[in-house]
């Protein structure tokens, strides 16, 4: 970046919105994929959608690339600055614009917490469902752009069919609104769902209005023992089967029981192979009687043991150690390195029994959690980048679990995003066809390719590895 | 071109700064919700326990060279250790910065002037006891004297900054030292008091107190007399070997397997205590002795309630309610988990009712001498934390540690709130909302 391309940025946003200390850039270099690290040229905080059309029209008339970024969660290095350049925040646009109880939706800047928005709605009678992991730090602009998933997921769906409406400005500095609070919707091609998880390739969004629904009036929790991984993914084929939708239904295996009871020591049994946390909501009655279907049909399928919350906040205790699940990983090995493969729930047990065989094949230790109901799983594996050898099967692992996800019918990322880790696997999903397709698209919006070059779209469909960072 | 200096920089955290415990991140970012820095920096990364991570791994690596915005990044870190708790992955952020204090230390040249005030700290006063009483001493003679009223009525202090003068009106009065023989009565349960080398000074009358309720509630309380200051100071600074013979002195002070418990009423000097074990586990002459101290170490809170203070609370009843809070010592929560502790004898206190501050367990901005060095970042955090308490409205603020007192007395200073409320010693609050009560009945 020259210096005169600096100064005409830092006069937009004004000095004390802009980060260019060595201590600063290195602090935006990373985000939470092991194994990726690029110092950025600068980091601005902007105040609004003009001051950010303003910042894309001089990127894009001195070719600097642009990476939006909310808190730095993403895991598959999409808010990396790969290739240098600016980064946006949005710490100064983190504001709950409006929130319309006639039309239930909310308005928000792309800066606010994403726990924020669940705890204001939730305040006022409403609901937000969607809820990653990373919610209490994550934004809501960072998980429109990765349409993110969450625990509820499996009931209420993901980030995109909540997004009503949208302002993005576009890598030539000019501004697009998309949508409305409307029901119904058909003018014209769907343009706001191609910007909702774009990773940020496409353009910044810079103001969202997303759709709320009433809040269930209860909930209640679970949970179910297995000595088998089999038996817990066999329950889950099942309950689905009996025509129950729950709101959650999440997995964690023998490893990832263990790092989380070292984490939140709740009193988890450390001999059990494989745990699943069960959840519904809605009406009273019906909560009771989904809820006690799921333990009578867990325990049929060979649960060891099963429970019910007793509490709100001891429910709430066991799906904040759900939530910790792969950062507790990481206190097993140097680094942890996650997948996010997805297959059609009815794959779940064979996905389950797959990860084993790849892991004992390539003599990697794979830990197993995931959204077993929405057949996303997280094996992670615990590895240490400073070993070479090992990397190598670590890769040849991954590669093996992407493919065994696609021949079941599923999908290499079910919710963590393409990034710069998983752009050489797009091909394998997308075909050579689909990749055409993406690359018009990215091309006719983005021709000079400034919105987070690197991501999305490999220079090659192979594994490439980062050296050097952890 | 990397300098003499930044090379050496580089070497020393490479020496000092543990790459496996560095390497126990993953980034995942769920710590920066906790750290205060972050959070009053509008969040940024280069304040957060994840982005002090990175830059100690990019110090050891390379990646950066020391200058003043990596020096800025650690020297703003509390060290208050909230981001531990918040953590999945069991990141020790505690010993890292710890390390990565001793590491500049080692490299950095210091200017005179600094190595003077560091030298007089570290050296002279925490690390005798009895200099420490001759400094609070004059301390006690210029309040004594009515130069204390006087200084303040014409702005003596103005010359100084902003913040000596706010500080300087907070310090307690100070009562004149008795000799205090090591009582000596048969109880139950025999406790050693660690007095602390603030405590026993600036706050001797908490001191006092602590002894009166303990043995009231029927424990031996014995005073081991060559006690130093616990060394929690000199570790946080990066001067851990200096940390570490004021703990080799105390383990020696408290050599004797007669003590149930050792117990403390300051949050950071217990943190500290409780970890003389952690510290000195490679030592094979201390490394017994000192896991041994920190088992029985134990903070007044968790004594009381042991010594079964809330049933005598509860048996005497409440005429009028006014609201008490408490405001956490970072220290004792972070680091020892006791938070539930104080609460329950706060909410069972007679003539008070309790009520949680907003973000009580987040740091007031003390931090040790954290607001001596940073007055700028600890005023901020102390004006956040001040705005839980005005909506709050409570009668007092209740802690656990010297320096979260002083600091929370001076943000009701701040405030002009003087008339309204108090901030007082855990020990102190209760003594007299005991007295009270007595005087009552």
């Amino acid at each position: 970046m020259t210096v005169h391309s600096k100064d005409l940025l830092v006069s937009i946003v004004g000095k004390e919105n802009v980060k260019d200390t060595q201590a600063q850039l290195l602090a935006y270099s990373y985000d939470a994929t092991a194994n990726f690290q690029a110092k950025p040229d600068l980091v601005v905080s902007p105040r609004s959608t003009e001051e950010i059309a303003e910042i894309v029209k001089i990127c894009a008339r001195e070719q600097i690339p642009i990476v939006s970024r909310g808190s730095g969660t993403n895991l598959a290095a999409g808010t990396v600055p790969s290739q240098g350049g600016l980064i946006v925040l949005f710490n100064n646009m983190d504001k709950i614009i409006e929130l319309d109880k006639e039309n239930l939706t909310i308005t928000v800047q792309p800066g606010v917490i994403t726990q924020d928005i669940c705890n204001f709605v939730e305040g006022n009678g409403l609901f937000y469902p969607p809820d990653p992991s990373s919610m209490k730090i994550s934004t809501i602009g960072g998980n429109v752009s990765e349409n993110s998933g969450g625990l509820r997921g499996l009931k209420y769906g993901v980030t995109k069919d909540y997004v009503k409406a949208m302002t993005v400005v576009l890598p030539d500095g000019e501004t697009l609104k998309l949508g409305g609070k409307l029901a119904k919707d058909v003018a014209g091609y769907d343009l706001m769902s191609l910007f909702v998880g774009a990773e940020g390739t496409l353009g910044i969004i810079t103001e969202i209005t997303l759709k709320l629904i009433p809040l269930p009036i209860s909930k209640k929790t679970g949970i179910a023992y297995f000595n088998s991984l089999e038996a817990a993914a066999e329950t889950v084929s099942a309950i689905i089967a009996d025509k129950i939708i729950p709101v959650t239904l999440e997995f964690m295996d023998k490893g990832t029981i263990g790092a989380v009871e070292d984490f939140m020591k709740i009193g988890l049994p450390r001999d059990a192979e494989a745990m699943l946390l069960m959840e519904q909501d809605g009406n009273e009655e019906q909560v009771e009687r989904d809820i006690q279907q799921m333990i009578r049909i867990a325990e049929l399928n060979g649960a060891t043991s099963t429970a019910l919350a007793s509490s709100n906040e001891e429910a709430e205790v066991l799906k904040t150690g759900r939530r910790a699940a792969l950062s507790a990983l990481a206190r097993k090995r140097p680094t942890t390195i996650l997948e996010d493969a997805t297959v059609p729930r009815s794959e779940i047990a064979n996905m389950v029994k797959a990860i084993q065989q790849i892991s004992e094949k390539y003599d990697v230790h794979i830990s197993t959690f995931g959204h077993a109901g929405d057949g996303n799983l997280h094996p992670t594996c615990l590895t240490d980048v400073r070993n070479e050898e090992e990397m190598l099967r670590v890769e040849q692992a991954l590669a093996e679990i992407f493919h065994v996800a696609i021949e079941l019918g599923g999908t290499i990322t079910g919710e963590h995003g393409v990034g710069e880790m998983k752009a050489p696997y797009l091909e394998w999903k997308l075909g050579a066809s689909g990749i055409r397709v993406m690359k018009a698209v990215k091309q006719s919006i983005d021709p000079q390719n400034i919105m987070n070059p690197g991501k999305m779209f490999a220079k090659e469909t192979k594994m490439r590895l980062v050296i050097n960072n952890g | 071109m990397v300098s003499e200096l930044q090379q050496r920089m580089q070497d020393s955290f490479v020496e000092h700064v543990d790459e496996e415990l560095l390497m126990d991140c993953m980034r995942c970012g769920f710590c920066l919700p906790a750290c205060p820095t972050y959070l009053a920096t509008n969040q940024d990364e280069s304040h957060s326990p994840r982005g002090r991570i990175a830059l100690m791994k990019a110090m050891r690596d390379g990646d950066v060279v020391w200058d003043g915005s990596v020096e800025d990044s650690f020297d703003m870190c509390l060290g208050c250790r909230a981001c531990e708790p918040a953590c999945p992955a069991g990141v020790q952020y505690g010993v890292l910065i710890e390390e990565t204090r001793v590491a500049v230390q080692q490299a950095k040249p210091i200017s005179i002037a600094g190595k003077a005030v560091r030298k007089t700290t570290f050296d002279g006063v925490f690390a005798d006891q009895k200099k420490m009483a001759a400094g609070v001493k004059l301390v006690q003679f210029y309040q004594k004297s009515g130069l204390q009223k006087a200084t303040r009525k014409i702005g003596f202090l103005n010359l100084f900054p902003p913040f000596m003068k706010q500080m300087e009106a907070v310090l307690p009065t100070i009562e004149s030292k008795k000799k205090r023989e090591p009582v000596l009565k048969p109880g139950n349960l025999k406790v050693a008091f660690f007095s602390g080398c603030l405590m026993d000074t600036l706050f001797q009358e908490t001191n006092r107190k602590t002894i009166e309720m303990l043995e009231w509630l029927g424990a031996e309380v014995v005073l081991p007399k060559e006690q130093q200051c616990c060394g929690a100071l000199h570790g946080h600074s990066g001067e851990m070997e200096k940390g570490l013979r004021n703990a080799k002195a105390n383990l020696k002070a408290f050599d004797s397997d007669d003590f149930d418990y050792i117990v403390n009423n300051a949050g950071g000097c217990g943190a500290f205590l409780s970890e003389y074990g952690k510290h000195l586990e490679k030592d094979p002459q201390y490394a017994e002795k000192a896991a041994e101290f920190s088992r029985k170490t134990i903070d007044i809170s968790s004594l009381f309630i042991k010594l079964g203070l809330n049933s005598k609370l509860k048996q005497m009843g409440s005429a009028e309610e006014s609201i008490v809070t408490y405001q956490d010592s970072c220290h004792l929560r972070n680091v020892n988990g006791v938070f539930l502790e104080p609460r329950s004898l706060l909410q069972d206190a007679p003539g008070f009712e309790y009520k949680e501050l907003i973000d009580a367990g987040s740091c007031c901005g003390s931090a040790g001498i954290y607001n001596i060095l940073q007055p700028e970042m600890a005023k901020r955090i102390l004006d956040a934390k001040m705005k839980g308490v005005k909506e709050l409205q409570p009668a007092v603020v209740v802690t656990s540690n010297p320096g979260c007192l002083m600091q929370m007395q001076m943000g009701i200073q701040n405030e002009g709130l003087e008339k309204e409320m108090r901030a007082l010693h855990i020990v102190d609050f209760l003594y007299d909302a005991i007295h009270q009560n007595q005087t009552q009945g």
